[in-house]
């Protein structure tokens, strides 16, 4: 066990390198954030002689990542919020009333005459004249369906056709509601998540949970209302003729035209100087897919309603060879050439995109508004200075704590406590290091994780230190005990560790918000602290004894 | 000239008032329980729904004058009290204001909180609030379920990790050990009516985290010990292998604390109840350690030869040990 081979250490030690090199950054947390957030501004909206000096601050070649701050620590507002999916049944069977009553109206001499009665807002009623002829109206509606694509409902169709008496009753299936849900989510996801970024804070959370719920969590803004307002602002999305493209917003815009900048990132400075009045807006608009052009490129489908598919077919008809742009909240995302009449209200997109590109895009043309509205379930503000508080009271804690156990522990095993105190220093340095790493959040009960991993940490230490006590008793010399010691301590700590994070995992999975950020600090708090109790003070106190090979060693 | 807390040879015969401590262990249990059920557990809003508010003013907190500002809007129940903290500077009074959920609200509540700001700021100008924090009953009921869920997750991964690499005895000792930390905790909130909330939770599960550590490292000794003392009575071997392990439960325990205590201090108020009862829980954890998981082993008694495959007998003995 006294032993340990050349490529080992250096292992160790590399392993130790990197990690304290990793946890470095937070060292200068300010420093370093001021250089990304100037990296990032430079990035998106060119450089300044400011953001230049900012991100000069912070050598380009060091790690740069950080411990994300939560809420509790830098002040900002968290809200868990419930999309209201079933609204979006509502919508379409109130859209589909026009649909059903002209397929049926063309069966009025068998089924006579149809009238749509009142129901729940999710199905649609129409009591229909001649209830014998039922299933040849049945059948005309079913007629109206379409193929859904899912997985738990294969040969599904959108619609569920039946009969009460002389009403008949639609409603969309469950493979739709399902299918639909699974849209009205995604789609309101894509919606905050433009609006949050709109307003440049740093680092915002916008996660789904469950099947209808979204969190959003914004560090650094003032309310929990300020972020609803936020939220609740409608998108306007609209198709306007080109007039020119060019690379300045004061160019020149005469009549009724309006500049507005490109979205593109490739774009970077072009604007465009587009007619006022828009051809068709988004509230025509009833679909939006990816898709792929003729040539095998991913475009965009999408699909107008009858008056928009009108308006659209006139324009494109009239325009081929110009360009039109699709601008949403006053920015150009895309202005695709026509390149010819498109009739039918459908059309697609093609332009220079990723699949990716074009599976945002559809996103960002189905979002427009927030398609349902949301219900907040649970909405936290945090003011700043408490954040500010709460990171100084921590900190405070965690030098204190620290300083406290590094002396105890140099009293009680002296050298060899020094040792450990060296491994523990590490091991925190390991913490930070890996949680700046996979990008993990600091809360405030995540550093009473990390206070109680350096009363943990030490255990491993003590085990082994106590087993050499012990062999010491009885073993033949020094070297025979250390060795003995490490080994015969090894069970105890692999167990016990392992339980310690076995309920480190159950709070990760199980748990949510500040649980979860604890779990995270424990659970890494406990693969660092294993690593350098058995690996690094070993090492030390090997690399010690081979130099100074004391006959005796009190441990 | 080492500091040492326990002597290098200690003989300290930990199973002689067994019946008092177990007993005394059991009574406690009971105690909680029945403390939680008349009692109650003060829940925060994370588990019933309702509103929080921080507040901080540079002028003292005059609870009856904030109650009397509120008293027009009809919130029903509405608990102010004010928080003290070491930390605090002279100027700065914080109180925090809890308000129920109100009636038939399914989510949080802007308007009432606008409300009661508007209220307050009358009261004291310089008043600022440092935290809101609305749960609807909706969310509050499922955080109940899952926090419950995860408790029970926990004792039951650790039954079986025990379980697999011990024996069935030793597992149940464990849990019951775990059992017993998780109910003396909860009973002394239900006592002190200390905030109970998904931080405490946390708490409770770390608590058992730490709780079987210091278990498993004894149990660890034990097993060790009974294969290399074949013949020795089971209590013996137990008392050996806890005189063995004490220096380093209290170093363990001791730096824990130490680290623990620091944080308690010095931390602020807003994790307090949560380190208190991390720092309790490893008080009561290290005791059941020694005075609940083994006294259950003994009990039940344990298979001595570790190396042939239990016999899977009622014990799993293969001679009798308890002599009580």
């Amino acid at each position: 066990m006294l032993q340990i081979s050349f490529f080992n250490r250096l292992v160790i030690w590399l392993l130790v390198a990197v990690g304290l090199l990793v946890a470095m950054p937070n060292a200068f947390y300010s420093r370093v954030e001021s250089h990304n957030d100037a990296v990032a501004a430079i990035e998106s909206g060119g450089a300044t002689p400011e953001l230049e000096a900012d991100a000069a601050k912070w050598p380009g070649l060091l790690p740069n990542n950080l411990v994300n701050l939560g809420l509790d620590l830098r002040g900002g507002a968290h809200l868990l919020g419930r999309v209201q999916v079933e609204e979006v049944y509502a919508e379409r069977m109130k859209a589909m009333w026009p649909e059903v009553r002209d397929a049926l109206r063309d069966e009025r001499g068998t089924i006579g005459t149809i009238r749509r009665v009142d129901g729940p807002e999710d199905q649609l009623r129409i009591r229909v004249q001649n209830s014998d002829q039922m299933a040849a109206a049945m059948d005309k509606v079913r007629g109206l369906a379409r193929q859904v694509v899912s997985l738990s409902y294969p040969g599904a169709t959108d619609i569920e056709v039946s009969a009460e008496g002389d009403v008949l009753v639609v409603q969309l299936s469950q493979a739709e509601r399902e299918l639909s849900d699974q849209r009205t989510v995604q789609q309101s996801l894509e919606i905050i998540r433009r609006r949050v970024d709109e307003v440049g804070t740093r680092e915002p959370t916008i996660q789904r949970q469950g099947s209808d719920r979204i969190i959003i969590q914004v560090p650094g803004i003032g309310s929990a209302q300020e972020l609803k307002d936020l939220i609740g602002t409608t998108a306007k999305l609209t198709f306007h003729p080109v007039v020119q493209r060019v690379s300045s917003p004061d160019a020149d815009a005469t009549g009724r035209t309006v500049t507005l900048p490109s979205a593109d990132p490739s774009e970077e400075g072009v604007y465009y100087v587009l007619e006022e009045n828009p051809v068709v807006t988004g509230e025509e608009l009833v679909d939006a897919q990816p898709d792929f052009d003729q040539n095998g490129q991913p475009a965009v489908n999408f699909r107008f309603n009858a008056s928009g598919a009108r308006k659209f077919g006139d324009y494109t008809a009239e325009n081929v060879g110009s360009p039109f742009a699709i601008v949403l909240d006053g920015e150009v995302i895309s202005a695709p050439v026509i390149r010819q009449h498109i009739p039918g209200g459908t059309g697609i997109i093609s332009g220079n995109f990723t699949v990716q590109e074009s599976s945002d895009l559809a996103v960002l043309l189905r979002a427009g508004a927030l398609p349902a509205g949301m219900d907040f379930l649970q909405e936290r503000t945090i003011g700043p200075e408490l954040g500010a508080d709460s990171i100084r009271a921590g900190a405070i804690a965690c030098v204190v704590a620290f300083a406290a156990v590094l002396v105890f522990m140099a009293l009680s095993y002296g050298l060899f406590g020094i040792f450990a105190n060296i491994a523990l220093l590490i091991n925190v340095g390991l913490i930070f290091g890996l949680l700046s790493t996979i990008g993990a959040t600091l809360t405030l009960p995540g550093i009473a994780g990390i206070v109680l991993t350096i009363g943990m940490a030490v255990d491993a230490n003590v085990l082994v230190f106590e087993r050499i006590r012990e062999e010491l008793k009885t073993a033949k010399g020094p070297s025979r005990a250390i060795s003995l010691g490490y080994e015969k301590a090894l069970s105890a700590i692999i167990d016990a560790n392992i339980t310690t994070f076995i309920t480190a995992a159950i709070l990760f999975v199980l748990g949510s918000g500040p649980v979860r950020g604890f779990s995270v600090t424990l659970a890494l708090g406990i693969i660092t602290s294993v690593f350098t109790a058995i690996y690094v003070t070993r090492l030390l106190i090997v690399t010690w004894f081979e130099r100074a090979r004391p006959k005796t060693i009190e441990v | 000239m080492r500091l040492r807390l326990v002597p290098q040879e200690t003989n300290i015969n930990f199973f002689a008032a067994r019946k008092v401590t177990f007993g005394a262990s059991m009574v406690l249990m009971v105690l909680s329980v029945v403390a939680w059920a008349l009692m109650g557990l003060n829940f925060g809003i994370d588990f019933q729904g309702g509103t929080t508010i921080r507040t901080q003013a540079e002028q003292p907190v005059d609870v009856a004058a904030y109650r009397d500002a509120l008293q027009p809007l009809e919130l029903g129940d509405v608990a102010i009290s004010e928080v003290y903290d070491p930390t605090f500077a002279d100027n700065e009074h914080v109180a925090m204001l809890r308000i129920q959920a109100q009636e038939g609200a399914e989510s949080a509540e802007n308007e009432m909180v606008a409300n009661v700001e508007a209220a307050l700021k009358g009261v004291d100008e310089t008043i600022q609030f440092t935290s809101v924090e609305s749960v609807g009953p909706k969310v509050s009921g499922e955080l109940v379920q899952s926090a419950v869920l995860a408790v029970l997750a926990a004792l039951g991964a650790i039954m079986v990790y025990i379980w697999l690499r011990f024996e069935w005895q030793f597992s149940l000792g464990a849990v019951v050990a775990l059992f017993h930390d998780v109910l003396l905790t909860i009973g002394l909130f239900a006592v002190l009516q200390i905030r109970f909330d998904l931080a405490t939770i946390a708490a409770l599960l770390t608590i058992v985290g730490y709780s079987i550590n210091d278990t498993v490292v004894i149990f660890d000794r034990v097993r060790e010990n009974l294969i290399k003392y074949k013949k020795m009575a089971l209590q013996d071997v137990m008392n050996l292998s806890v005189n063995e392990t004490l220096s380093r439960t209290v170093m363990t325990s001791g730096t824990t604390l130490i680290a623990l205590i620091a944080l308690l201090v010095l931390g602020g108020d807003v994790i307090r109840g949560f380190v208190f009862a991390i720092t309790w829980g490893v008080i009561v954890g290290t005791y059941s350690s020694v005075y609940v998981a083994k006294n259950v082993v003994l009990m039940l008694g344990t298979k001595r030869d570790w190396s042939k495959p239990s016999d899977g007998g009622p014990g799993g003995t293969q001679f009798s040990t308890s002599d009580a």
